[in-house]
C-alpha cells in the first residue's frame, strides 16, 4: 500500500512540529566558540593589564585601578558574546526558515534572564561592598544556573554545561586566588568545547 | 466526531490542524501569533482551523488582557489529548501492519 509513506511522513511532521514549537534549535554552535575566545582574551586582559588578582573574597587591593575597569571589561565581553550569538543564531534561523524572535526564543530569553539578572545585581552589590573576590564565583554560578534552566528549551547538552559552570564556580569560591583560571576554564575553554560539540552534533 | 475503523481521526486530516495539535501537545498554552509563526499560515486560515478544532472540543480558548491588548491563548483539552494520542497510535499501527 502506498499509504505507509504518507503515514510515516505524517509522523515525521508531527514530531518536527513538537520539537520546533517547544525548543529553540537555531542556537549556533559557533557562537559558543566565539564566546570562548572573547572570554579567554578578557581573562588575559584582566590578569595582565588590569592586574585583577584577588587573594580573598574581600580584597579591595585586587583592583588597584578601582572596580570600574574590570566591570567595563566584563560588560564588553558579555556584549560581544551575546551580539555574536544573536547574529549567528539569526543566520541559522533564516537558513532553517524560522524566525529568530518566536515563541521558543522568547521562552529561552525568559528562562535565561531570571538567574542572570539576579546574579548581575548580586555582583554589583558585592563590588560596591569591596567583595571583589566574589566576581568570579558569582558569574560562573549564576551563568551555570541560567544554562541549566535553558537546557529545557534548547539543546539538552546545555544542562550539563550549566552544571560544569556551577561546579567551577563553587570551586572558585574556595580557591579564590585561582579565580581567573576557573573563569577562563568555564567561560573560555568549556564554551569552545561545547560549541564545537553542538556544531558537529546538530549542525551538519 | 468522525472516526474511521482504524482510529484515524478525520479532524486531523488537514496539515494545519495536525500542526496545531502537535504544537499544543508539547506546550501548556500557545497564543495565536505563536501558532501562526510555527505553522506559517495566514490569520484567516489559522482562525478557521482553530474554530473547527474548538468545535470538536479538542482545544479550548483562554482570553485575557496583556495591558490593553487582548491575548488569546489556546490549549489542548483532555478530550483533544485523547483523540491526538489515538490518532498517533492508529498511525503507528497502520505503519506496522504494512511493514
Amino acid at each position: 500500500m502506498s499509504d505507509t509513506k504518507d503515514h510515516l511522513q505524517e509522523l515525521t511532521e508531527i514530531r518536527s512540529m513538537m520539537e520546533r514549537s517547544s525548543k529553540f534549535l537555531s542556537l549556533s554552535g559557533w557562537a559558543g566558540v566565539f564566546a570562548g575566545i572573547y572570554a579567554l582574551t578578557g581573562a588575559y586582559i584582566a590578569y595582565q593589564v588590569l592586574q585583577f588578582r584577588p587573594q580573598q573574597l574581600m580584597s579591595a587591593e585586587a583592583t588597584p585601578n578601582g572596580a570600574g575597569g574590570i566591570l567595563l571589561l566584563g560588560i564588553a565581553v558579555l556584549v560581544l558574546a551575546v551580539g555574536t550569538a544573536v547574529l549567528l543564531s539569526a543566520r541559522k534561523a533564516q537558513k532553517r526558515g524560522e524566525k529568530i524572535w518566536n515563541g521558543t526564543s522568547r521562552r529561552l530569553l525568559l528562562n535565561m534572564l531570571v538567574p542572570l539578572l539576579t546574579g548581575g545585581i548580586l555582583i554589583l552589590v558585592s563590588l560596591s561592598k569591596s567583595l571583589t573576590g566574589m566576581l568570579v564565583p558569582l558569574t560562573l554560578i549564576f551563568y551555570g544556573l541560567s544554562l541549566f534552566n535553558v537546557g529545557a528549551v534548547t539543546y539538552r547538552e546545555l544542562r550539563s554545561l550549566g552544571i560544569v559552570q556551577i561546579v567551577l564556580g563553587l570551586l572558585s569560591f574556595y580557591y579564590v586566588q585561582y579565580g581567573l583560571l576557573f573563569w577562563a576554564a568555564g567561560f573560555g575553554i568549556m564554551h569552545i568545547i561545547y560549541g564545537i560539540y553542538i556544531h558537529y552534533r546538530h549542525e551538519r | 466526531m468522525k472516526i474511521t475503523i482504524n482510529g484515524i481521526n478525520k479532524a486531523f486530516e488537514s496539515r494545519v490542524r495536525l500542526g496545531v495539535m502537535s504544537a499544543l501537545a508539547v506546550n501548556d498554552t500557545l497564543d495565536f501569533n505563536a501558532l501562526k509563526e510555527f505553522l506559517d499560515v495566514t490569520d484567516g486560515n489559522l482562525a478557521s482551523h482553530l474554530k473547527a478544532l474548538e468545535k470538536e472540543g479538542f482545544i479550548s480558548v483562554e482570553k485575557s488582557f496583556v495591558g490593553r491588548k487582548p491575548n488569546t491563548k489556546y490549549y489542548m483539552t483532555q478530550e483533544g489529548r485523547k483523540a491526538f494520542n489515538n490518532h498517533l497510535n492508529a498511525l503507528e499501527q497502520l505503519i506496522n501492519m504494512q511493514k
